[in-house]
């Protein structure tokens, strides 16, 4: 009851409207360009929490250093720490008066830098048991027949690692695209450039234009939906063949 | 969650191996830190900044210490309602035996894969004045949204998942075994939960609560359309942050930030602790 009857009402508000209308919302160009920006922004991050996801995940699995304990454990942090938190931090880090002398407010590379943040433990988390899993032998082999460790990372670590990558990249788009609280501070919400579609929607909200928010509510549910339901059954189906 | 350190295949094969090994683990502590510590240590130092003093009266403003006890007590009715709920479907795709389990496994998901501001929305939409329920709720004086009760639901549906995923994998390794000798014995379904099920998933359910307290504390786009984030009224203590913020009240917003910061770390060892405890469990 909890989760159903919300999600038929703003199905229904959305088709309030009529077909037309719904139409219309979509694709006033505000909220193309903050969907568009939603998605590509997304789409970068979720490749660049990929391959840093993975390199963390072999670090932690297959390396020794002291504090690597710790290391690990604060992986999770994102999961744990408020999104508003994230952001007012990320503001601090590289914002006026940043300790690092740059910055990024009111750009696009704000709203990366946030969404790889919140984003970042999904790959790892999603690799890691899965390389623990894998064990050594075939590497071993490949390097006896004299592969370099570049081609036995390619083509025997790498297709074994897939399906959990994709998984976690699934995992991260949906995140990033519906992503809010560490986002809405640091971009400024400049409609056209730096306003998401979360952010577009909350104003929507705020300017009592119900069926704008919920047409556009549903573009961004459906785009995280496919984009999940797509790379789980790629993941699986890949899993299913390395087996 | 606890990683084993394995031998890496052709470990000590030669300065090459080694060069690359440190050269990876650069690479992946430096994006860390860029990324993790960097923000961390941020908000401890821009706190405490100017001392102690202002950080102390920035927590005893009246509206600090409101918006601080909303999450408490959001968080104390949001979680065990989403425990009981977690174990019960949890119990129930697992043991039970029904079509449509697949589907009723997806709606559990469906709080992940959903944008906040869109919960809240919906919420909006079905409790709010033009809502589904709201002339209803309205004519017995029920006030939903902008106030407490739109945040508790915005809260609990957020928060919903973490329990059930937790349960469910502990639930189907322990096997109907240790159930169906004490349905032998002649133990009634609700003694054989109490006595035989539970003790045996608890860690799992222990891991699920820290998991949705954490969600719970620091959920902010639901609640913050839900809310309308009236002052001292329906702020919790993440919207109250934005507002310190946006009144450009810096200490004020880093001191509840760094309330917030603290609770979260303080998850991250509980969960530690515990995934650890599940996995050996697992194992055992």
């Amino acid at each position: 009851m909890l989760v159903v009857l919300p999600i038929a009402a703003l199905l229904a508000r959305a088709g309030n409207g009529g077909e037309g209308a719904f139409w219309r919302e979509v694709s006033s160009p505000e909220a193309q360009a903050a969907i568009r920006l939603t998605l590509a922004v997304s789409a970068v991050v979720v490749v660049v929490n990929a391959v840093f996801g993975t390199l963390i995940a072999w670090v932690l699995v297959r390396d020794e250093f002291p504090g690597k304990r710790l290391v690990n454990a604060l992986i999770d942090l994102p999961f744990a720490l408020p999104t508003i938190v994230a952001g007012v931090v990320l503001l601090a880090l590289y914002g006026k008066n940043g300790p690092f002398g740059i910055d990024i407010t009111f750009t696009r590379t704000a709203v990366a830098m946030a969404l790889l943040f919140v984003t970042l433990p999904f790959v790892t988390r999603s690799v890691q048991p899965v390389l623990l899993e894998l064990d050594g032998s075939a590497e071993e082999a490949a390097a006896s027949l004299g592969a370099g460790r570049m081609t036995v990372f390619r083509r025997i670590v790498l297709p074994a690692l897939t399906p959990a990558i994709v998984s976690g990249v699934a995992l991260s788009f949906a995140r990033a695209v519906g992503e809010f609280g560490s986002v809405v501070l640091i971009s400024g919400n400049l409609p056209f450039k730096t306003e998401v579609g979360s952010v577009y929607i909350f104003g929507q909200i705020q300017n009592e234009n119900l069926p704008a928010a919920a047409a556009v509510s549903v573009v961004l549910l459906l785009c995280a939906l496919v984009v999940l339901a797509a790379l789980t059954l790629f993941s699986r189906a890949r899993s299913r063949h390395v087996r | 969650m606890s990683v084993e350190a394995a031998r890496p295949p052709g470990a000590g094969r030669g300065a090459s191996a080694r060069a690359s090994r440190v050269g990876l683990r650069t690479v992946a502590l430096g994006y860390l830190a860029l990324l993790l510590l960097a923000p961390v240590g941020m908000i401890f130092y821009r706190t405490f900044e100017h001392g102690l003093a202002p950080v102390w009266k920035a927590m005893s403003e009246p509206n600090a210490v409101h918006a601080f006890w909303l999450s408490i007590e959001l968080v104390a009715i949001a979680v065990p309602l989403n425990t009981v709920f977690g174990i019960g479907i949890a119990l129930l795709l697992e043991r039970g035996r029904f079509r449509g389990r697949g589907l009723l496994g997806l709606v559990i998901d469906l709080p992940f894969a959903i944008s906040p501001v869109v919960v809240g929305l919906a919420l909006v939409l079905v409790y709010g004045q033009g809502g589904w329920f709201g002339k209803g709720l309205a004519e017995h004086g029920i006030g939903v949204i902008f106030s407490v009760p739109g945040m508790v639901l915005a809260t609990a549906f957020v928060s919903l998942p973490f329990v059930a995923r937790e349960t469910i994998p502990v639930l189907r390794e322990l096997g109907t075994d240790s159930e169906q000798a004490a349905a032998t014995l002649g133990a009634g379904a609700w003694q054989t939960f109490w006595r035989v099920t539970l003790p045996a998933i608890r860690w799992g359910v222990v891991y699920g609560v820290v998991l949705t307290t954490a969600r719970a504390l620091g959920e902010f786009g639901a609640v913050s359309v839900v809310s309308g984030r009236i002052e001292g009224q329906t702020q919790n203590l993440p919207l109250y942050v934005q507002d310190r913020f946006e009144n450009f009240d810096a200490t004020g917003a880093y001191t509840a930030a760094v309330v917030l910061a603290l609770l979260a770390l303080a998850t991250l060892v509980a969960m530690n602790l515990l995934s650890r405890r599940t996995r050996s469990r697992q194992a055992a």
